[in-house]
């Protein structure tokens, strides 16, 4: 009698600690890319998803880009290092554009009007895409505010920068992929 | 006539949705960046939320057309509810399923209760006390009854 009581309980106890290992392995931090980036490898982006474009119509994504080099940067105009950051930006898609090459921006998490105020007071030319909840650079194992992904010709991540760029890493990292043929 | 009547009707349920305040909404909404309600929120994503919602209000939107526009911009996770998919499903499913495993616990304890009872009291009652202590008690009664 006291067995057929106890079984119950257990399988409701193996469910709970199921439901939380499933929660913990699906909202944490994916470091694929960071792995595979420490490895020196190039691998696919880890999504393909297109988003809406930031005052455009319709929605964008990397397939728009195909047999360029592209800088996504990750951004938000209510982040201060992204504020510091983007005349940087700005200049890299200068260089990039006259090479074969873009800036692609991804405001997150904010409102299309503050964006655009944002895009006007930096004067950013590149294209924008609008990541309104996160999800998408969830994807890419983001942990923070700004980072920028590096996409080579072929469509392959080729590096990962999870703060901040600067200027030298730019020149290193830009260059040598713009020289490859796609 | 009945265009003018469902007019006068749409004026009038205009005319009577309660006027939106940021007080009454900040709890409403996440901050998406903290993961926390809005109003115990003090980071610049939050900030630039409230700044969001505020001009909305001085545009002379509804609480209900604010919440609508939050969601056009952000998305349905800006509302404090949970999502009703994926992993975010369990919060809506495990509570449900809590409620009825604590129904199921307490009928289940409540029929076993029921059983003993009866099977105690029928124990009490055969258990019968040993013919020595029986007419013991009986010869002590009629002692205190003399």
């Amino acid at each position: 009698m006291r067995a057929r009581a106890y079984w119950p309980v257990t399988i409701a106890a193996a469910l709970l600690v199921g439901l939380l290992a499933y929660g913990l392995t699906t909202t944490g931090t994916d470091t694929t890319l960071d792995s595979a980036m420490a490895r020196g490898e190039r691998v696919d982006p880890p999504t393909r998803e297109s988003l809406p474009r930031l005052g455009g119509a319709g929605d964008g994504s990397l397939a728009d880009y195909a047999g360029k080099v592209v800088l996504i940067n990750v951004w938000a105009s209510w982040c201060e290092p992204c504020r510091d950051e983007l005349p940087l930006v700005q200049k890299a898609h200068e260089m990039l554009s006259a090479r074969g090459g873009t800036v692609v921006g991804i405001d997150v998490k904010e409102n299309s009007g503050a964006a655009l105020r944002a895009v006007q007071e930096f004067g950013l030319t590149f294209p924008n895409l609008r990541d309104r909840d996160g999800s998408y650079v969830r994807e890419w194992g983001q942990t923070g505010y700004p980072e920028s992904y590096v996409i080579d010709r072929a469509g392959k991540v080729a590096a990962v920068r999870r703060f901040p760029v600067t200027q030298k890493w730019l020149d290193e990292t830009l260059p040598p992929l713009l020289d490859e043929s796609a | 006539m009945r265009a003018l009547a469902l007019l006068a009707l749409a004026l009038a349920l205009t005319a009577a949705a309660p006027a939106a305040s940021l007080t009454d909404i900040e709890d409403e909404v996440m901050c998406l960046e903290c993961g926390t309600p809005l109003n115990v929120s003090n980071s610049d994503v939050a900030d630039q939320e409230r700044e969001f919602i505020a001009e909305l209000i001085a545009r002379g939107k509804t609480k209900q057309q604010v919440k609508d526009a939050l969601v056009a911009e952000y998305g349905p996770s800006v509302l404090a509810e949970p999502e009703d998919d994926g992993f975010k499903l369990a919060a809506w499913v495990v509570p449900v399923l809590a409620a009825v495993a604590a129904l199921a616990a307490v009928g289940f304890t409540a029929r076993r209760w029921r059983r003993a009872r009866p099977a105690a009291a029928a124990h009490a009652g055969d258990a019968g006390i040993d013919p020595d202590d029986e007419r013991r008690l009986d010869a002590e009664l009629a002692a205190f009854d003399r």
